[in-house]
């Protein structure tokens, strides 16, 4: 346990992430092209949603003034969230969201493999669950691209703008600030950046089979993790923490 | 997404060790990686499976009903065929 408030910064990072993402990921819900795809795609968000649970009760005990996970879930200011940009991104089409989910996943798999062997015991416990969840994940995705891309030639280019658009969101992921490097050298956090080489395997492994390109990108975005987010990030907030914040304090 | 991109596959479920797959519904896929997958994402949520088969549905070949009479009529009156004649010993418990 560290005495400053680097755990829960850190936890938290993790924590918007996840629940971020899933929330957008869950507006497909009712709306994905068949009807096999909008469960897919609600179990994805659901796993996420899941872990995002997970991360606020953990940062909720870490913190210890008594908050919860819904209140650190949905009371929270927009500036407060420190979600990687990718998460808040909106859905597009299929291709395009299908694109965010292979980019995420890819990352978040090697980072929940090493995250296993964190010194912090919750940590390690959540990502074993995760580490089940995330490689479906992966593979769903993955599968999707492939089909894509080496499908008919609308679908392949609907994927190559969809790779156009998320490429450039992708740097922020393996990002090291202070915080992170912190985190790493008490033995507790993922070094991201370490992890870029076999994201990039990863991805270019899927993408050749897809007969797509990673694109040249001379400029990745960022801000997220310092609580700078795009326009998308407060439309998404005003529909999750409507009923929070109607009517404080309920429940299921 | 038509008939013809997206065939309709069987999806046969394993609910435990020594139990056999039983048909569980069916699902539309491109081929048999997707067809697995959304076997899994439709019909697993809510731990029903430790396997799962998926079958292309054109690949069964099914008994016309026509022929119901000539098929399964018949054994309606050999009722000897059931072991209901047998008086199982106390010793081998549960059968």
């Amino acid at each position: 346990m560290t005495d400053d408030n680097s755990l829960f910064d850190y936890v938290i990072r993790l924590a918007d992430d996840h629940l971020i993402l899933g929330q957008r990921l869950g507006e497909w819900c009712g709306e994905a092209p068949t009807l096999e795809e909008d469960l897919a795609l609600a179990n994805i968000a659901l796993d996420l949603i899941g872990q995002a649970r997970s991360l606020y009760d953990y940062a909720a005990t870490v913190e210890g003034k008594g908050r919860d996970e819904d209140q650190l879930a949905f009371l929270r200011y927009e500036r407060d969230y420190r979600n990687a940009l990718i998460a808040e991104l909106p859905n597009g089409d299929f291709a395009c969201t299908i694109t965010r989910q292979f980019f995420v996943a890819a990352f978040m798999k090697p980072f929940w493999h090493a995250m296993l062997n964190s010194k912090d015991a919750t940590l390690a416990a959540i990502a074993a669950k995760a580490l089940k969840e995330v490689s479906y994940h992966l593979r769903h995705a993955s599968e999707w691209v492939i089909r894509l891309g080496d499908g008919t030639e609308e679908s392949h280019r609907r994927m190559v703008d969809a790779l156009d658009e998320m490429s450039i969101y992708t740097g922020e992921l393996f990002e090291m600030d202070d915080l992170s490097k912190r985190m790493v050298e008490q033995g507790i956090g993922v070094d991201a950046a370490g992890l870029e080489r076999e994201w990039r395997t990863t991805v270019e492994t899927v993408l050749s089979e897809a007969t797509l390109k990673f694109p040249e990108v001379s400029h990745m975005q960022t801000g997220g993790r310092a609580g700078r987010h795009t326009e998308h990030l407060g439309h998404i907030l005003s529909e999750l923490q409507y009923m929070q914040r109607t009517y404080p304090g309920l429940t299921w | 997404m038509t008939e013809v991109t997206t065939p309709l596959w069987e999806v046969f479920i394993r609910a435990r060790n020594g139990l056999s797959h039983k048909h569980a519904g069916s699902i539309h896929a491109a081929d048999s990686e997707m067809a697995l997958q959304a076997a899994r994402d439709v019909y697993t949520r809510r731990g029903e499976g430790q396997s799962v088969w998926v079958v292309r549905s054109s690949d069964i070949v099914a008994s016309d009903p026509v022929d119901k009479d000539m098929m399964f009529e018949p054994t309606a009156t050999k009722i000897y065929r059931h072991p209901t004649f047998y008086e199982i010993p106390d010793e081998v418990g549960n059968m």
